[in-house]
């Protein structure tokens, strides 16, 4: 328990596009206990989903990936060949993906598709992977599992494909299981369901979690561990705690301004707005990316940006020593 | 599904009765199908007495009834120039036809579906490069010239393949690359374009972050999903194949069915002309019937539907 | 608050990308497409060829000497007087070929223009008018696939007699299949669009709504398929020149010339191979023009 179950130090991706090089994502760290929750935040485009298919070792071929360290339980995933991984995805570590109207296959049934991982990785026989799908189909909420096996996905409504995907995700009991925004596609109704699920079958089954969303309401509810993403770059790592009650990045102050909080924002006030747009990020970023749309930017944010510990675990990255959380007067 | 095919099969139906209807009427395009009958140097008289003997004096709707009627049953009529029922000499001819046609398809399957995976796998890779080259030339390539190309290289030049008649398989070879070669760049691209969506596609990654290997990735996630529009082309070529059979059995003097309308035409035999366009025709209504069902039963999607 | 503002203007991070313009995107895709440049040197140089097929052509076409039969090409032998060499009757078999590139181009022009006319006609009434209209045209489209082309062509020809004139109208009525196919669902994409819409609520009649809303988003779709069913009239019309059933002698078609070649391959064999590989290259050359243009106005390259 002393190690993390995934320490990943210096991530960046460059993806080769038309005009040069896009840096995607630049230099992220953080680590994850087993059992833990950790949430990724921040805008569409800000990375996150690039980062938790890096993990995956799921990039594209174009994609570049390198990082200084990135250990799963050990091994050193940045040396891992392809057989390594695919030993360890779906295995080890599993991911659901966002949309579960286009991530299952459309011609082959339910059944066929969540016994697939646990034939690949364990020696079991066919019985048994049909015995463990209907668990985990009854597990996740489905009725008459046995009857769905043979269905094809066309035919299960979107709320119902993403609880397959994730019983699928379950089925060799991962120690990391990757969900990227996992419900953004489903009703407003069934969103909250789904990811009681996700949340209450993680911590039965003391799995760490990565949830990637950009629903601040969310995160407050389930996460340990947060990590604010912007432009490609972890602005701010923390507690839950920390991060919602002593927020020290400008950016993650103006996220949390964007969301109502119960006893502090009153009836029918505004709620804020983080105005500008999301910079270019092709052919070399330096200096903080969110200067752009801050409000206490100076010349020196063009320059190299400090990272700062302001608590243990607490760390974010500002020219301001408290991320000038004095000038702001409070909403 | 049910649904669907009926439909299908009735527009199926209704197509055949019209190309029934239309073949036969080719019979009346030249004007006078007694005078054609019976020859430049003929008559008024001998041409007055094959009009009532063919019975072509009667109003064309009755005539058209009647063939329609014994055609149904299998009755095609005369030829005029061998004197045996059309149907018995299409039937003994058919069966060249369909061998070369089965085996000019499953070259070109088998051929342009391999081809067209390792294109999409590596895009603008030199495997890529040369299925493009392959299928630009087949479609630019006229099926007679190479033809004739392949005999003045392996029955001339090289001596190794006979240059035409139907006695071995070996007669067989050249016949189904040029007749294949016909089909192989469509099927080629469609493969490929299939499996360019499909692989981009997120059940592929879904596939992979279940760690599936490439090879099940590409051949049961993959494949599985690209063929099914390939497959219904594959019947629909077919059908065109069996039509395009004409040129490919001239040059090699394989004596199927398209030797005989090529027969016919030059020597105005109308009725085993007329059958033949019908006998191709129902071919093709048939292969693109079958490629419906097929593809309705495929596609899960379309099966339950 | 002041200094974030004046100091971020000059920042370079923000510097708006000049992106190029629309048309110059266009000719940046046109000209950067290799397919699409080598099919239309090559055709262009066939067309001049073929317009300026009297001053090229260093012999009548027509012209037989006995004299000077099944002399080789200048590469096998010949001399400079007969560069290709000349066919069985003597006929100077460059100046056939100059000429036969006419007859190719005319047959592909003029058919795919019959062709396109009457399968556009259907397509567009098809895809805009919908039910009973488009289950008419769907079920005339699935009659004429039916029919072997092939086949149906050389009957017809056979019965009216084979002549250049014969031959391009039986192409025209036979090949308008794909533009019927093409046009019918071009049509039902741009049908939806606001601008359709919006022609109708200001109460545009329906003649003027096809041609100046449907027809000009269309025509890109319009000009490819012509392309490709030129090069498959001209591939077809040598087929059946070549079963000696389409173009008949002395015209000089290239198919014929193939046919006529065909009996000399045993110890002649460029008589075959030469009218077939200038065939090849146009085939190959419009071919390339017309998937160079798909390319090139396929929306999804827009971006």
């Amino acid at each position: 328990m002393n190690s993390p179950l995934l320490r990943v130090k210096d991530l960046t991706i460059d993806i080769p596009v038309g005009g040069g090089t896009l840096n995607a994502v630049r230099g992220i760290d953080f680590d994850l206990n087993r059992g833990e929750t950790l949430c990724i935040v921040g805008e569409s485009g800000s990375g996150k989903s690039l980062t938790s298919l890096a993990l995956m070792g799921l990039l594209g071929g174009r994609i570049k990936r390198t990082a200084s360290q990135m250990e799963f339980d050990g091994i050193d995933l940045t040396k891992a060949n392809s057989k390594t991984m695919r030993a360890l995805r779906g295995d080890r570590m599993a991911m659901i993906f966002q949309e579960p109207m286009t991530s299952l296959n459309p011609a082959f049934t339910i059944g066929n598709q969540l016994m697939e991982a646990l034939l690949l990785h364990r020696n079991v026989g066919k019985e048994a992977a049909r015995a463990r799908a209907i668990e985990l189909l009854e597990k996740v909420g489905i009725t008459a599992a046995e009857s769905r096996l043979s269905q094809y996905p066309h035919q299960l409504s979107g709320g119902l494909r993403q609880r397959v995907m994730i019983a699928m995700a379950l089925m060799c009991e991962p120690e990391l299981i990757i969900a990227d925004e996992p419900t953004t596609a489903l009703d407003v109704t069934i969103q909250a369901q789904i990811l009681r699920l996700l949340v209450d079958l993680g911590r039965e089954m003391n799995m760490a979690m990565i949830l990637i969303t950009h629903d601040l309401g969310v995160v407050a509810r389930v996460a340990d561990k947060v990590a604010v993403m912007y432009a490609g770059e972890l602005v701010e790592t923390g507690s839950a705690d920390q991060v919602f009650n002593a927020p020290m990045h400008p950016y993650t102050r103006g996220l949390l301004r964007c969301i109502p909080q119960p006893g502090k924002t009153e009836r029918g006030a505004r709620l804020g707005t983080i105005p500008g747009i999301v910079p270019n990020l092709v052919g070399g970023v330096t200096g903080c990316p969110f200067r752009t749309r801050c409000d206490h930017a100076v010349a020196a944010c063009r320059n190299a940006i400090p990272h700062r510990k302001p608590a243990e675990n607490h760390r974010f990255r500002c020219v301001h020593e408290t991320g000038h959380q004095t000038a702001e007067t409070v909403v | 599904m049910l649904n669907f095919i009926l439909k299908r099969l009735g527009l199926a139906v209704l197509v055949a009765f019209t190309v029934s209807f239309i073949s036969f009427s080719l019979m009346f395009l030249s004007g006078d199908p007694a005078a054609a009958l019976a020859g430049e140097t003929a008559s008024d008289q001998d041409v007055e007495a094959i009009r009532v003997l063919y019975g072509f004096d009667r109003p064309m709707l009755v005539q058209y009834w009647d063939w329609l009627s014994s055609a149904l049953v299998g009755d095609l009529g005369e030829s005029y120039y061998f004197k045996l029922p059309v149907s018995s000499l299409i039937a003994e001819r058919l069966q060249v036809t369909m061998l070369l046609g089965l085996c000019g398809i499953s070259f070109a399957l088998l051929t342009a579906v391999p081809l067209g995976v390792a294109a999409a796998i590596r895009p603008n890779s030199i495997i890529d490069r040369i299925a493009l080259f392959l299928s630009v030339a087949g479609q630019a390539m006229p099926s007679f010239w190479f033809g004739l190309i392949l005999i003045v290289v392996f029955s001339i030049q090289l001596g190794w393949l006979p240059p035409s008649g139907t006695a071995t398989w070996r007669h067989f070879i050249m016949p189904t690359i040029v007749l294949g070669y016909y089909a192989m760049p469509a099927i080629m691209r469609l493969t490929r374009a299939g499996m360019l969506e499909v692989l981009s596609s997120e059940y592929i990654r879904t596939a992979r972050a279940k760690g599936a290997s490439e090879f099940t990735v590409l051949f049961k996630h993959a494949l599985r999903n690209a063929i099914i529009p390939v497959v219904s082309l594959a019947a629909v070529q077919m059908g065109f194949m069996l039509g395009g059979s004409i040129v490919v059995e001239s040059i090699f003097a394989l004596h199927g069915a398209g030797y005989l309308a090529w027969e016919s035409i030059a020597r105005n035999d109308l009725p085993t002309v007329q059958a033949l366009i019908l006998v191709f025709s129902l071919f093709y209504i048939v292969f693109t019937f079958l490629s419906d069902v097929l593809n309705a039963w495929l596609d899960p999607r379309m099966r339950a539907g | 608050m002041s200094d974030a503002t004046t100091n971020m203007t000059s920042d370079p991070m923000l510097e708006a990308i000049v992106g190029p313009t629309p048309g110059q995107m266009l000719r940046k895709r046109i000209f950067g497409h290799q397919g699409l440049m080598i099919g239309v040197v090559v055709l262009g140089i066939l067309v001049l060829v073929a317009i300026f097929a009297p001053l090229l052509a260093p012999h009548d076409p027509y012209a037989q000497s006995l004299m000077a039969r099944m002399k080789p090409p200048v590469f096998l032998g010949g001399t400079w007087e007969h560069p290709l060499g000349t066919d069985h009757l003597g006929r100077d078999y460059l100046s056939r070929l100059i000429y036969g590139a006419r007859v190719s181009l005319m047959i592909g022009v003029v058919a795919a223009t019959i062709s396109g006319v009457i399968g556009t006609a259907m397509g567009v009434a098809a895809g805009y008018f919908g039910g009973k209209v488009d289950a008419v045209v769907t079920y005339l489209i699935n009659v004429r696939l039916a029919m072997p082309v092939v086949l149906v062509a050389l009957a017809v020809v056979a019965i009216l007699g084979g002549s250049l004139q014969v031959v391009i109208v039986v192409l025209g009525l036979l090949l308008w299949d794909r533009f019927a196919v093409v046009m019918r669902a071009s049509t039902l994409q741009v049908r939806g669009r606001e601008y359709v819409a919006a022609a109708k609520a200001v109460g545009c009649s329906t003649p003027r709504i096809l041609m100046s809303e449907i027809m000009p988003n269309i025509a890109n779709n319009l000009i490819v398929v012509m392309t490709l069913e030129m090069a498959h009239a001209i591939l077809l019309e040598a087929a059946l020149s070549f079963l000696g059933l389409g173009v008949q002698p002395p015209t000089p078609s290239w198919g014929l010339m193939v046919s006529e070649g065909k009996n000399m391959m045993l110890f002649e064999p460029w008589m075959v191979l030469i009218p077939g590989a200038v065939l090849f290259v146009l085939v190959l050359a419009i071919n390339l023009m017309g998937d160079g243009l798909r390319d090139v106005t396929a929306p999804e390259n827009r971006s």
